[in-house]
């Protein structure tokens, strides 16, 4: 029952992973290139989870100053993601430009369909 | 308040400010000029920069005034300051070299957009050598790495697309394994800062996930370096990329990645837990025996030539890896040399190859039969440059080898020295392979335009070329830099 118990406890972390875990897996088993944009956010937005969750403090209050207050949670790791959202989201949408720009020149963003007329690669 | 105190922002935020300035002039000419200015003000303020830590000091650069650990930190010493130097030294070379190859191999509307990305990447690339914080470092990274994938994409060839998407798959997985590492450190310490990173590091120890940490930013920065074998996208992304994006990446981009390799392998984690607890000089010594031989042998058998210099590339980070892995003073020291040596040599190679581009269009090995009688001034630089790759003595690259033999002697490894050589016979027939066509073979293209590149081209590279042979004979001032950092970075102090 510990090993049960240790997922309860940690189940933040264990939903990161899987969703981490899955978003790779996606990158490298599909070969649609939008699906793979799809798993590589997925992958990214799990790293999102992975800083906020620890900086949740149990029975702490957001960040304001307060005299009533003396336990607050880490508002730190919000600031930092908030920053890799916006990075997360400037990929995403160059990948997607980038894919319009295959779909324009190969007529196709299926990576079986494009590879094979490489002219011998 | 004095503008002094100011030079380590304004190292990123002339860039910064410049790539908004070219995106709003829209006129392909007017952006080179901004960022030719740009591009030359680097490397004097860097050199302003390395003056002040030359003599093992460092500058710490409050950002927004804000102290660390609460603020950004921008921590400059000697390390991070010659990496500032040659970032911004190649980065100036090839700016007038950019404006003739890229009005022939980018539409002119294009022009202005290749000149903000090509500035958003440079100031990404110094951002990461100046910053003393974690965090920071993924920002710079993907400012470099989102700039580099539109570069890329700018390529004349389709497959430049594929490439660039390729790329921008792998360099997010990168990235994302590196904050992956960066937040695991964050939860276990409570600190972004490198400094304080060391110091909670050793502090806590190698707990696990710490160790961790390691893991996740090895296999981070190692996709960015293309460390073999996750190297995969770096032949493609060099060959169909225009060709000044081939000759500033090359000699760049993976360079910066080893600085962030030597920043988190000897100075936040330290030598006693990396070389000593774990079996990181192991692996990277297959790896890099892998990447020396592998790729040098692929190289051999390509018909393109960018692509060539791309498989070889993948060789050269194998040395200077290797000095990583021999983690001895004289071993480190032959990687950190490497490390300027090559982005001399590969810069000087790449801008040649590009300049036989912008007169052929072309860097098939077959279009360039008898091209050194036509452009002799030109494959006399890809020449010396090629000697250097070898590794003959009187060139850089000798003298980088001869570290390495040195490192591996120290440990009393005969057989590794027998391996540099081996390895180094093989570049000697890629890039005989190459000097064979260009000079003996009967001339393909003959047309009146087949002539030398004009002088905004020709005297970078030119330059280049020069350093690889000036530098070979006097290594004062290269091997000295490599000895100094080495010094600091073995001492383990961020």
């Amino acid at each position: 029952m510990t090993i049960i118990s240790e997922i309860v406890a940690n189940y933040n972390q264990w939903i990161t992973i899987f969703l981490m875990v899955s978003g790779l897996y996606i990158v490298v088993a599909r070969g649609n290139m939008v699906k793979k944009l799809v798993g590589l956010s997925l992958f990214q937005t799990s790293v999102y989870l992975l800083y906020t969750s620890p900086g949740k403090i149990l029975g702490g209050t957001p960040p304001i100053l307060d005299p009533d207050f003396t336990v607050y949670s880490n508002p730190l790791p919000h600031v930092l993601i908030l920053t890799a959202i916006v990075v997360g989201v400037a990929t995403l949408a160059l990948g997607l430009a980038l894919v319009v720009r295959i779909n324009e020149e190969y007529g196709t963003i299926e990576e079986d369909e494009i590879f094979p007329e490489k002219d011998g690669e | 308040m004095t503008l002094e105190s100011q030079l380590p922002a304004l190292q990123i935020v002339l860039p910064l400010f410049g790539a908004l300035l070219c995106a709003l002039l829209r006129s392909g000419s007017l952006a080179w000029l901004v960022a030719l200015v740009v591009s030359l003000a680097m490397p004097v303020i860097s050199a302003l920069l390395l003056m002040q830590v030359q003599d093992g000091g460092f500058i710490s650069y409050e950002l927004g005034g804000w102290a660390p650990p609460w603020g950004i930190e921008y921590r400059i010493d000697v390390v991070g300051a010659y990496l500032v130097m040659l970032v911004s030294v190649i980065g100036a070379l090839i700016m007038p070299y950019a404006r003739a190859s890229v009005a022939k191999e980018i539409d002119a509307d294009k022009q202005a957009w290749f000149y903000t990305m090509y500035l958003l990447c440079l100031a990404g690339l110094l951002g990461i050598a100046i910053t003393g914080d974690a965090f920071n470092i993924f920002v710079f990274m993907e400012i470099s790495s989102l700039s580099t994938y539109v570069l890329i994409a700018l390529g004349k060839d389709r497959r430049a697309l594929l490439s660039a998407y390729q790329y921008l798959i792998m360099g997010t997985i990168g990235a994302t394994f590196y904050v992956i590492g960066v937040g695991l450190l964050y939860a276990a310490t409570g600190t972004l800062n490198l400094v304080e990173l060391t110091a909670r590091i050793a502090e806590i120890g190698p707990t696990r996930p710490v160790l961790a940490a390691l893991a996740f930013l090895v296999v981070g920065i190692s996709l960015k370096l293309a460390l073999f074998p996750l190297h995969v996208w770096l032949p493609n992304a060099y060959t169909y990329s225009p060709s000044v994006v081939s000759a500033f990446l090359a000699a760049t981009a993976t360079k910066v990645a080893v600085y962030l390799y030597l920043r988190f392998l000897f100075s936040v984690f330290g030598v006693t837990v990396v070389f000593e607890g774990l079996p990181v000089p192991e692996i990277m010594l297959v790896l890099s025996i892998a990447a020396m031989f592998g790729a040098s042998i692929v190289a051999v058998f390509q018909d393109d030539i960018k692509r060539m210099l791309a498989y070889s590339s993948v060789g050269q980070i194998g040395y200077i890896t290797l000095g990583i892995g021999l983690a001895n003073k004289m071993g480190l020291t032959g990687g950190v040399v490497h490390l300027i040596n090559h982005a001399m040599m590969k810069g000087a190679l790449f801008m040649a190859i590009g300049a036989v581009v912008y007169r052929i269009g072309s860097s098939k090995l077959d279009d360039l039969a008898g091209i050194g009688r036509k452009m002799p001034a030109t494959t006399i630089v890809f020449a010396l440059a090629g000697l250097s790759i070898i590794g003959t003595p009187g060139t850089v690259g000798f003298v980088s080898k001869w570290y390495l033999a040195l490192g591996a002697l120290d440990k009393g490894w005969w057989w590794l020295v027998f391996l540099l050589v081996a390895s180094s016979l093989i570049s000697m027939v890629y890039i005989g392979r190459v000097i064979e066509v260009v000079w003996f073979r009967p001339l393909r293209h003959t047309g009146p335009e087949v002539r030398d590149v004009p002088v905004s081209m020709l005297a970078p590279m030119a330059i280049l070329a020069a350093a690889t042979v000036y530098f070979g004979l006097d290594t004062s001032l290269t091997a000295g830099i490599a000895r100094r950092a080495v010094d600091i970075l073995l001492a383990g102090a961020p």
